[in-house]
């Protein structure tokens, strides 16, 4: 039961049976909403599980609520082939380098931001953010060039540096937050105590602020693993990302749907594990307003 | 932002890196495209000086009027259903106990996957031959197909956006309610307050920060769609979902016309950063109210 409800449930004229049958009724209905919701969610995921499980012949030729001939033929199939699996493995690689870089970055930044004032320290917190509001439409052929004349194009580091464009400010945006929430006593305390600024950054306040940092990797990692234009712009063979390798099987080889709805299937599965991990935090992190 | 701090230039020195990464990837690729913008090229190699013929050429597009329209449409669109449905939910979901975070958990869900896996999923949830929602408009009568009729194809896109970013909303929202303490609530128990004044005395005024976070981020970012629609529909049938991101990619990398692209990402660039200031002064300012 909800608090909101039982606030509901106590009108203040009558307490009368009628009413409280209603409020009842209401709590019920207020259940629902969520799980409606979620189903409405859900039932795309499933119709992607429920093709991934179906050969191509079957997907075409017939229509079912579920797999008649059920199969792993399509899962067999990405984690067998290296053009597949390497997608997922180039992914991963720039998705974490990028999560690492953006955030060891950001750190020291955001502490600056919380702790002090300096020339031109605003408008310098408002260029990061517009970085965060580019549309990143703009920048795919220049980043094309630029990487491709730094030597860099294909390459996991490539595609790393490029998603800092917008990680890296929403890292010292939510690492900001995260870092004023901690009094500024604390600091002082420890200079006192005779701590050095580099013992106590990372022996105190980075385990304080274990939460904040957690939250930024979080959503540095998601945004760097949905993004596709410009890792697919900045790669061609060796770092491909999955994305990309689904994009290829679509045009190349017509219809694959089997393998393409096991593929997209499989790219939730990092996202799902992510998520369980910082689920307590995910709300925290919203609720300071930082993304 | 608080006000009790020390002034110290040698802070600059912890915000160096930061300057010098974001700025390799958004200064030295932004005056590229400035450079474009006022330069005519032949043969991908030789280049004139034009001025500003190119912004000239843009603003006065019907092309471009036509983009920026649908883009308006979908971004107003999205944001009528996104709100009141992110807010709704979140008023309903539940505060305490096991189901939280299964709630938390499959809702999140599809903010993490990637956006052209998103338009994947919905290409085949909704394709008439085999998908089951195409299949099951088709078998309630009534005629439908989002890769031939324009109108099929916006409610299809605005479904998908409404399944891939309510999430975000309803996250923020409820991130919002939990921050209000017990008391409010049990006050006005006491005072006899109706449900529909809790909500507009007490949640509403307390989710009004995050409220404009969400507004304002999903403002930008349906601004910047560009993987979801491209590979739902591709822009098509005909121009009738192409968005503004599309259509920029057509003309830089199908077309390769790198002055009229430029002008155009340099205009689009200046109404997002626009926004951008709009978003940061409003957020300041709440910041400093509260």
């Amino acid at each position: 039961m909800t608090d909101t409800a039982t606030v509901a449930s106590r009108p203040m004229h009558s307490t009368g049976a009628a009413r409280r049958a209603g409020a009842r009724r209401r709590i019920g209905f207020s259940w629902l909403v969520p799980a409606l919701y979620i189903l409405f969610l859900m039932v795309p995921i499933y119709w992607l599980l429920n093709m991934s499980f179906k050969t191509t012949n079957e997907i075409l030729g017939t229509f079912s609520l579920w797999p008649n001939e059920f199969t792993f033929a399509n899962y067999h199939k990405i984690v067998t082939d290296p053009v597949w699996y390497n997608g997922y493995l180039n992914s991963i690689a720039y998705a974490t380098l990028n999560t690492i870089l953006s955030v060891s970055v950001a750190l020291p930044a955001a502490y600056a931001f919380s702790r002090y004032r300096f020339l031109g320290d605003k408008h310098l917190f408002f260029w990061l953010l517009t970085n965060r509001m580019a549309p990143p439409a703009i920048f795919a052929l220049p980043f094309f060039q630029l990487y491709s004349s730094v030597g860099l194009f294909d390459t996991h580091i490539a595609v790393a540096l490029a998603h800092c464009l917008f990680n890296i400010p929403l890292a010292v945006w939510i690492l900001e937050g995260f870092m004023s929430g901690v009094p500024k006593e604390i600091d002082e305390t420890a200079y006192i105590d005779g701590y050095s600024f580099r013992r106590f950054f990372f022996k105190i306040f980075i385990p304080l602020i274990a939460g904040g940092i957690g939250v930024a990797a979080f959503f540095c990692f998601m945004f760097s693993w949905v993004e596709l234009l410009l890792a697919k712009t900045l790669t061609s063979v060796a770092a491909r990302p999955i994305a990309s390798v689904m994009t290829r099987t679509i045009s190349i080889s017509g219809y694959e749907l089997g393998v393409l709805a096991a593929a997209g299937a499989l790219t939730i599965v990092p996202g799902a594990i992510v998520i369980y991990f910082v689920r307590n935090y995910i709300a925290k992190g919203f609720a300071l307003g930082r993304v | 932002m608080t006000l009790d701090k020390t002034v110290n230039n040698r802070a600059w020195f912890m915000v160096l890196p930061v300057l010098v990464l974001v700025a390799f990837n958004a200064v030295i690729p932004l005056m590229t495209v400035v450079n474009y913008s006022v330069q005519e090229s032949f043969a991908g190699n030789v280049f004139f000086f034009e001025g500003s013929k190119w912004f000239e050429q843009v603003l006065h597009s019907e092309r471009f009027h036509a983009a920026l329209l649908r883009q308006l449409a979908f971004t107003a669109t999205i944001l009528a259903i996104e709100i009141p449905l992110g807010v709704g939910i979140a008023l309903t979901m539940p505060r305490k106990g096991p189901w939280v975070s299964v709630c938390l958990v499959l809702m999140a869900l599809p903010l993490l996957i990637p956006w052209n896996v998103v338009g994947a999923i919905w290409n085949i949830f909704a394709l008439p031959s085999f998908g089951l929602l195409g299949r099951a408009i088709n078998g309630l009568g009534i005629s439908y197909n989002f890769t031939r009729d324009a109108g099929d194809a916006w409610f299809t896109l605005v479904l998908m956006d409404v399944w891939h970013w309510t999430s975000l909303v309803v996250l923020l929202a409820y991130a919002g309610l939990m921050a209000i303490p017990n008391a409010y609530y049990q006050a006005a128990k006491i005072d006899g307050a109706s449900r529909w004044a809790v909500f507009r005395y007490i949640q509403l005024p307390k989710m009004r920060r995050v409220l404009t976070i969400a507004v304002l981020l999903r403002l930008m970012d349906s601004f910047m769609i560009y993987t979801e629609p491209f590979v739902l529909t591709g822009g098509g049938p005909g121009n009738s979902t192409t968005l503004l991101s599309i259509d920029l990619v057509k003309i830089a990398l199908g077309q390769f016309d790198l002055g009229p692209a430029a002008a155009m990402s340099l205009i689009y660039f200046l109404m997002v950063l626009a926004m951008s200031w709009v978003f940061y002064t409003v957020m300041t300012r709440e910041e400093a109210r509260t």
